[in-house]
């Protein structure tokens, strides 16, 4: 239970420190994902169940479609902005660099 | 010892637990959809303001704690529970309730001074998304502390019966997934939020949040 205290240091951790661009977005998902999976240990008692793993099945499918779904969205309109037109383009990066 | 029917609560209590972990894990391809559009719109501001801008990191930590402690606290509750000391329950889980109060409070500050300097959910599809976003979390929040309530109330007037043992089982795995999303909210809205745009401008050395 008091695991949970180690990730929140982390997470202390990672605010408070200079930054380090994309290997810094790294360690931060990182840190959810393990803190993910530590809760999910700690407090849900995913995987302790006996044998006809249901819930571990139905957690499955979860996370599968959570993938397919964040995962085809992002990819689906990435080709979508790139396939752009120029004009489009333009406005897309001028508001970047504006910001 | 009547073993043979307490193995029978048991068998239809897991059942009750396990439709309970369905409609969660429904739930989490909901969170999953306004994450997936968020990820998308999160570049779209308008013009207007965006994250770096908006956010402010402590504040936000400061919810994530306390949040979390929440979590925590709830945590202890259930182990109270199942050991079947009713005033540690009942202290654990007023101790959870406060802290929820308290981040939904703050949660509601932060869109109050959005709304208020003009940063409305109306202002671009980033600040649409996001508000889309959070405020469902905070929703599931608001219902979680009155189902709380609720079941304080409960087990005040009549003890830890298997019934309000196995609703206060249900609370803590909903007020855990609450935790859990959370922690995305505060990964990909939050602190990338304020990352990426420094990446982007090329602010990124030396500049401490």
């Amino acid at each position: 239970m008091t695991s949970i205290i180690l990730t929140v240091e982390a997470y202390l951790l990672v605010v408070h420190r200079v930054l380090q661009g994309k290997s810094l977005v790294a360690a931060i998902i990182g840190l959810a994902l393990t803190q993910f999976l530590v809760q999910l240990f700690f407090f849900l008692h995913l995987g302790r169940e006996t044998k006809p793993r249901w819930k571990l099945m139905v957690f499955g499918l979860m996370v599968m479609i959570v993938v397919i779904f964040v995962g085809g969205s992002l990819w689906i309109m990435y080709n979508l902005n790139y396939n752009m037109s120029p004009s489009q383009i333009n406005n897309y990066l001028n508001s970047q660099d504006g910001l | 010892m009547n073993t043979q029917s307490h193995d029978a609560v048991e068998a239809k209590e897991s059942k009750t637990i396990f439709g309970f972990w369905l409609y969660v894990m429904t739930d989490c391809v909901l969170f999953a959809s306004l994450f997936a559009t968020y990820a998308v719109l999160h570049n779209n501001t308008y013009g207007g303001p965006s994250g770096v801008s908006l956010f402010s990191l402590h504040y936000v930590l400061i919810e994530t704690l306390i949040l979390l402690t929440s979590s925590f606290t709830c945590g202890l509750a259930i182990l109270a529970a199942q050991r079947g000391s009713k005033n540690q329950v009942v202290a654990w889980f007023s101790a959870t309730f406060i802290l929820g109060t308290s981040f939904l409070a703050m949660e509601l500050t932060e869109f109050h001074h959005l709304v208020t300097d003009g940063n409305s959910w109306r202002r671009s599809g980033f600040l649409s998304a996001y508000f889309t976003l959070v405020g469902t979390h905070g929703l599931h929040i608001t219902i979680g502390l009155l189902w709380m309530a609720i079941l304080l109330f409960q087990v005040m007037r009549k003890g830890l019966k298997p019934t309000t043992l196995r609703r206060l089982t249900m609370l803590s795995i909903f007020w855990h997934f609450l935790d859990l999303i959370w922690i995305f909210i505060f990964t990909i809205v939050y602190l990338m939020g304020v990352i990426r745009i420094l990446v982007a401008t090329k602010l990124i050395p030396a500049k401490p949040l």
